[in-house]
């Protein structure tokens, strides 16, 4: 049987997570069960979420820096306007959507109409909306409404004793949701030609500025509705939370298989980045003895060989043209 | 008056020139230096103290962002780099002797030069876009760091070590002849010889620069290794003035505040071109804005968001498009006759 090649990475991801988690079973008591992996979902609900719309960004070529700071101001909106403002949760929580998603906007219009490099762009993005939520408090606020603390208890019973929270239904929606966009709407096809070629798309007549502005959105969008999710798990708003994440965010959909120039990958792999930096820190909390710092440096390692193993495939490819 | 205009220094030292000027108004004593036991005190004094592992930082970042780079790894270097000086010297039977703290300070200068070819290789020799390979070490870099102090904050007690950050020199302190002389090597290197000219040719074209026979994955592994070195000595700067090393907030965000630098002082992210000499007026506004806004009684949480609307206010300028459109704006306003379009009715 022939192998695709573009189904390589996503292989090896998919590969990566059953060796983790049968080493896992084998050297740890109590590690092989549903619970495990019910878990990996409960507390990576927000990366899942936020990887989903960065993988659109980086699938057309670019690249959002801004994710962890607009998770961290939802958060920060949510909890002042809940419990300081008493404004009821069923408008605090589309507020905020909607504000993440004008949020991303300005930041796609202004790279697009004005020719910014992404990065410098949404690097600006990241510190203005950390600043914003300092602006709101430079303390926690915590978070003790009814319906807040009801989500966040929330417990969905699966066959077999384990359970999963409302965050993991929201996340699994959303993925459902991204591969339908990604691999069966024209946006998404819009967004692999743009990726591919900018200049190609351009050409052919798609709707460039469209789609790419329409890519920051989406991912400005899905950091709010991460900010949302994490509002629920931590019930709080803090400025420092989420600080980093954008990196593990790309370190997630780079591992995931899509390719840092932009055009190929598929959103499932970016379920398996997130899923193997879940289970990489479930095993170093199950080992107990190793320092939860391990878990950059894993992560670290693991990026430089997917960018590696990248290069490869692109390099094989180039050279089989010749 | 148009040529001093055109002139790369002119806009950010008007910055500059308007930041203190404000601080004079605001608060008179702000220019005033006394001299206390042979040392020089005030807000001047301390700007340039507390400013100098940015400068320093940022000027091994134009080098790398004039070849087309980006090195998003230095913060973490910066805390690496700490890490290792005061955990080699806090080992010590006796931390002020002048051969531990040498020692000290000579392996985490050459773990922070071997952090810097780790970065070129990956740039250079793979061939992988700036962005992600410095991300790798920025990622795990903190990890390492972390690994390095056991997630705890190690204190020395060396006045030895101590006087490179805090110490003072002609009642001047330490650290700004530190830097003084990084910038001048950095200066003569790149503007008295033909390395200079090498590094903005492999900025504007690689391959063209490397048929033209320049090697240009030298020049590039050089300027990260450069750039490596330059976050070391910040990170030895910094750990020494407070006597400690903090794995976890040593140099935080500081691969945005140098990039900042970089941009404010009129170095193209596109590379091909670099100000040394912007770059440090460059990390001084950014400094003397951080101080303004801590004396002005603003929560320095503020800083945030300034920083973000200048970065986004310089790029705009920056940007040949955002300028053509004001300048079509203004022109059509003045002049309403262009505006009208002939339509074409079918």
């Amino acid at each position: 049987m022939s192998l695709n090649r573009k189904f390589i990475p996503i292989l090896v991801t998919f590969g990566l997570f059953v060796v983790m988690f049968a080493a896992g079973s084998f050297r740890y008591t109590g590690f092989f069960s549903l619970q495990v992996l019910m878990n990996l979902l409960i507390d990576n609900a927000f990366l899942l979420i936020t990887a989903v719309g960065m993988s659109f960004v980086i699938l057309s070529g670019g690249i959002d820096l801004s994710v962890g700071s607009i998770i961290a101001l939802t958060t920060m909106v949510s909890a002042s306007l809940v419990q300081q403002q008493g404004w009821p949760p069923v408008v605090v929580i589309p507020l905020v959507l909607v504000m993440g998603a004008v949020f991303g906007y300005g930041m796609g219009a202004i790279i697009h109409y004005f020719k910014i490099q992404p990065f410098i762009v949404t690097l600006a993005g990241m510190f203005l909306a950390r600043g914003l939520c300092y602006v709101i408090s430079i303390d926690t606020i915590t978070i003790d409404n009814a319906f807040y603390t009801s989500v966040a208890q929330t417990k969905i019973h699966l066959p077999g004793g384990s359970f999963v929270s409302i965050s993991v239904i929201i996340a699994l929606v959303v993925i459902a949701a991204a591969i339908y966009i990604a691999h069966y709407t024209r946006f998404g096809r819009n967004v692999y030609a743009l990726g591919g070629s900018e200049q190609s798309a351009l050409l052919m007549g798609l709707p460039v500025a469209r789609t790419k502005i329409l890519v920051y959105t989406l991912s400005g969008f899905c950091s709010a509705l991460a900010g949302v999710v994490f509002t629920f798990y931590m019930l709080s708003g803090y400025g420092l939370h989420a600080v980093g994440l954008e990196l593990d965010t790309i370190a997630a959909v780079v591992i995931g298989g899509t390719l840092l120039t932009g055009g190929v990958g598929y959103v499932i792999g970016t379920f398996f980045g997130v899923m193997i930096q879940g289970i990489i820190q479930t095993i170093i909390s199950f080992e107990g003895t190793l320092s939860s710092w391990w878990t950059k440096i894993v992560i670290g390692l693991l990026l430089f060989f997917f960018i590696l193993l990248q290069r490869l495939l692109i390099a094989r490819r180039s050279t089989l043209k010749l | 008056m148009n040529r001093m205009m055109r002139h790369y220094l002119f806009w950010p030292l008007c910055v500059l020139g308007a930041l203190l000027l404000f601080n004079l108004l605001y608060s008179p004593d702000f220019f005033s230096i006394v001299l206390r036991d042979g040392h020089l005190y005030g807000s001047l004094i301390d700007i340039l103290n507390f400013g100098a592992p940015l400068v320093l930082v940022a000027i091994g970042m134009t080098l790398v962002i004039a070849t087309k780079g980006i090195d998003l790894s230095v913060g973490s270097i910066v805390a690496i780099s700490g890490a290792i000086a005061c955990l080699s010297i806090s080992k010590g039977s006796d931390q002020s002797s002048l051969g531990l703290v040498m020692t000290a300070i000579l392996s985490s200068l050459a773990l922070s030069l071997v952090l810097g070819l780790w970065n070129g290789f990956l740039v250079a020799g793979a061939g992988i876009q700036p962005i992600i390979a410095t991300l790798i070490l920025m990622v795990a870099g903190r990890g390492i760091a972390q690994l390095v102090t056991s997630g705890q904050i190690i204190t020395v007690d060396s006045s030895t070590y101590e006087y490179i950050g805090a110490g003072s020199l002609a009642t001047l302190p330490f650290s700004i002849f530190i830097v003084a002389a990084m910038l001048i090597v950095a200066l003569l290197l790149t503007r008295k010889t033909a390395l200079g000219l090498f590094i903005e040719s492999v900025g504007s074209n690689p391959t063209a620069s490397r048929l033209a026979g320049i090697r240009s994955n030298m020049v590039i592994m050089s300027v990260y290794i450069f750039c490596g070195l330059c976050a070391g000595i910040a990170g030895l700067l910094l750990s020494s003035n407070v006597s400690s090393a903090d794995g976890n907030n040593a140099g935080l965000w500081y691969e945005l505040d140098a990039i900042l630098a970089v941009v404010i002082g009129g170095t193209s992210l596109n590379g091909g071109r670099f100000y040394l000499m912007g770059t440090v007026i460059g990390a001084l506004i950014i400094q003397t804005l951080t101080t303004t806004i801590y004396m002005i009684g603003v929560p320095p949480e503020i800083t945030l968001v300034v920083k973000s609307v200048v970065v986004l206010a310089v790029c705009l300028i920056q940007s040949e498009t955002f300028r053509s459109t004001i300048m079509t704006r203004w022109k059509t306003r003045n002049y309403p006759g262009e505006k009208e379009v002939v339509r074409h009715v079918p």
